[in-house]
């Protein structure tokens, strides 16, 4: 397994968001994580990749105890997340902004004393990387410039930057037209095959299409992890998340 | 994006990031100008040399408030530990080489900045505010207390710069002071041109722009901020050994509240994060003064504070940013 939570448990006063969470996504995984909203999905994601500290549980990557590393440190390990929400630096060119990833990765970010065109690899891979998710035209504009289904993009871009073994994608196609949302998640579903990938989407159209693997999560607890065929047919994922009517 | 400018990209990203940072022709011209006063206004050769030392300070401020993001009003105290540092150098060690001196303003700044950084990089907004303010007024009163050392109010004097290189004698009419002045600006300058165009500067933009998305992708920001803090003190500090040296006094007055304000009045003037705010922004609040001050003395600062209210309304990105901006309308 390259990711693994053992029994994490997040309290926030007296309100459970995370209620003992054990889950395992081997390489190369496309695995989606369901749930109501509420049901701590953005939560269990944050405690994976150290915004949060679990008050109990265990974070292995790689057989690696790494639940009290640093969310830098677990990004340099090769844990990476993109944000529901886009967090890009809306002044800076795409291409700025994902060579900065990656010369972060590659530790030469401290480097003040040579131009930044010096780092011609970083600025080729940061290109390259743009390049494969169709943002090759628009690289050296102002990210604030950028069409918001090509922001989310660029919040893809930066995390593949960072070279991953896990990814955690919190709904990729937020707030992106149904139509538009097909294309980013074929950007998904064509991430390098090394790369296991847990996203967070609501359009169940979508995370049957495009996960092997659903977990279900309510009130902060696994209730379910099973194929989408299965979890289709759980009764009681109908009736929690679904609704009768729908499927 | 036209057709052509994608596939010049295409064939070389890192060939368009350099473009991007080529000497203009109005940069080579700029520098061309600052020799003006030396041929042409040989009275204005101290106020001058005045403009070159607070343009230093000013692009040292820059570095952390407009490409870092750290808003700052204590950087007087590097200044002062700058100026302080080489008058204590000449007026109690007897020691007036100016090279080594305004070295050493720079490393006892430098140290002071790199001491301080592990509490900046705590805070945040209003609190960092504060620990700057408090920081400089910490300074100052320590200065003013170690009258055994600084002289208190009095100042420092008795100090003598000797020739530098061992040449060039310091003049009555201040060639030597604005030459040299503008030479250690100009060195300054290209040191801080050097660092914002690095990656470590591109990682400082990426902190001013979205701090919270930097542990995202794997960045120990908070070791860049100290980094350029320290950067920072150290032009700060050498900026004010170069009062020192060129005007032969030292008072409390380098490490005032005052200084720490007027430099960021000047950056929010000139504009930040483009370097060449900071040293527009200096020109023009100093020649101001000076103009001002000699038609009424007691009330020049409210043409200022008229000015920069006129500044922040119409050209929020600074004098320089609004005539960056028409100059790309005309085109």
């Amino acid at each position: 397994m390259v990711l693994s939570t053992q029994s994490l448990c997040k309290k926030f006063g007296s309100l459970e968001v995370a209620r003992d969470i054990s889950i395992n996504l081997p390489a190369g995984a496309r695995y989606a994580l369901i749930g109501p909203n509420g049901a701590g999905k953005t939560t269990f994601i944050n405690l994976v990749t150290g915004q949060l500290k679990p008050d109990s549980g265990r974070i292995l990557l790689d057989g690696q105890d790494i639940t009290r590393t640093g969310t830098a440190d677990r990004v340099r390990k090769g844990l990476t997340r993109t944000f529901q929400i886009n967090r890009l630096f809306p002044e800076l060119t795409p291409l700025e902004s994902v060579t900065l990833a990656v010369c972060e990765r590659e530790g030469v970010s401290a480097n003040f004393w040579r131009g930044l065109s010096a780092h011609r690899d970083a600025i080729e891979e940061g290109f390259a990387i743009l390049s494969r998710l169709g943002l090759a035209d628009v690289a050296t504009r102002p990210t604030r410039q950028l069409a918001y289904g090509q922001q989310r993009l660029v919040e893809i871009a930066l995390a593949l930057a960072t070279k991953p073994k896990v990814l955690l994608l919190d709904e990729p196609a937020a707030g992106v037209p149904k139509d538009e949302s097909a294309m980013l998640f074929k950007v998904v579903a064509n991430l390098p095959e090394d790369i296991a990938v847990l996203f967070i989407e609501h359009d169940m159209e979508i995370v049957f299409s495009f996960a092997t693997q659903v977990i279900v999560l309510v009130g902060g607890a696994v209730l379910l992890q099973a194929g989408p065929d299965e979890v289709k047919e759980d009764p009681r994922v109908r009736e929690v998340y679904l609704g009768s009517a729908h499927v | 994006m036209t057709h052509n400018q994608t596939s010049a990209i295409v064939e070389s990203p890192a060939r368009w990031i350099r473009s991007r940072n080529r000497w203009t022709i109005f940069e080579i011209l700029f520098w061309i100008a600052t020799l003006a006063p030396l041929y042409f206004f040989p009275a204005y050769l101290n106020l001058a040399s005045q403009v070159a030392i607070t343009a230093l300070f000013a692009l040292s401020v820059d570095l952390v408030l407009g490409y870092a993001g750290i808003i700052t009003l204590g950087h007087a105290m590097f200044f002062g530990l700058g100026a302080f540092t080489a008058g204590i150098l000449s007026s109690r060690y007897v020691w007036g080489e100016p090279i080594s001196g305004l070295l050493l303003g720079g490393m006892v700044a430098a140290l002071a900045g790199y001491v301080t950084s592990f509490l900046i990089v705590r805070v945040q907004h209003l609190a960092l505010i504060m620990v700057t303010l408090g920081l400089g007024l910490l300074t100052f009163e320590l200065a003013n207390s170690l009258r055994w050392l600084t002289g208190g109010t009095d100042g420092l004097t008795g100090i003598s710069t000797w020739k530098i290189f061992g040449y060039f004698r310091f003049d009555l009419w201040g060639y030597t002071s604005y030459a040299y002045s503008l030479a250690v600006l100009f060195l300054g300058f290209l040191i801080c041109r050097l660092v914002v165009s690095s990656s470590f500067g591109l990682a400082l933009r990426g902190i001013r722009e979205n701090v919270q998305r930097m542990p995202a992708i794997g960045s120990d920001y908070k070791w860049h901020l100290r980094k350029v803090y320290t950067i920072s003190a150290a032009i700060a500090g050498i900026a004010g050994a170069l009062l020192t040296q060129t005007t032969n006094t030292v008072t409390l007055e380098v490490l005032s509240f005052q200084r720490s304000a007027d430099v960021v009045v000047m950056l929010i003037l000139g504009g930040t994060g483009r370097l060449y705010g900071a040293i527009i922004g200096a020109v023009i609040f100093l020649v101001a003064k000076d103009q001002l001050a000699g038609i009424n003395p007691q009330y020049w600062f409210l043409w200022i504070g008229i000015l920069l209210m006129a500044v922040v309304l119409f050209m929020p990105k600074g004098i320089l940013g609004g005539l960056s901006r028409l100059i790309r309308r005309e085109d």
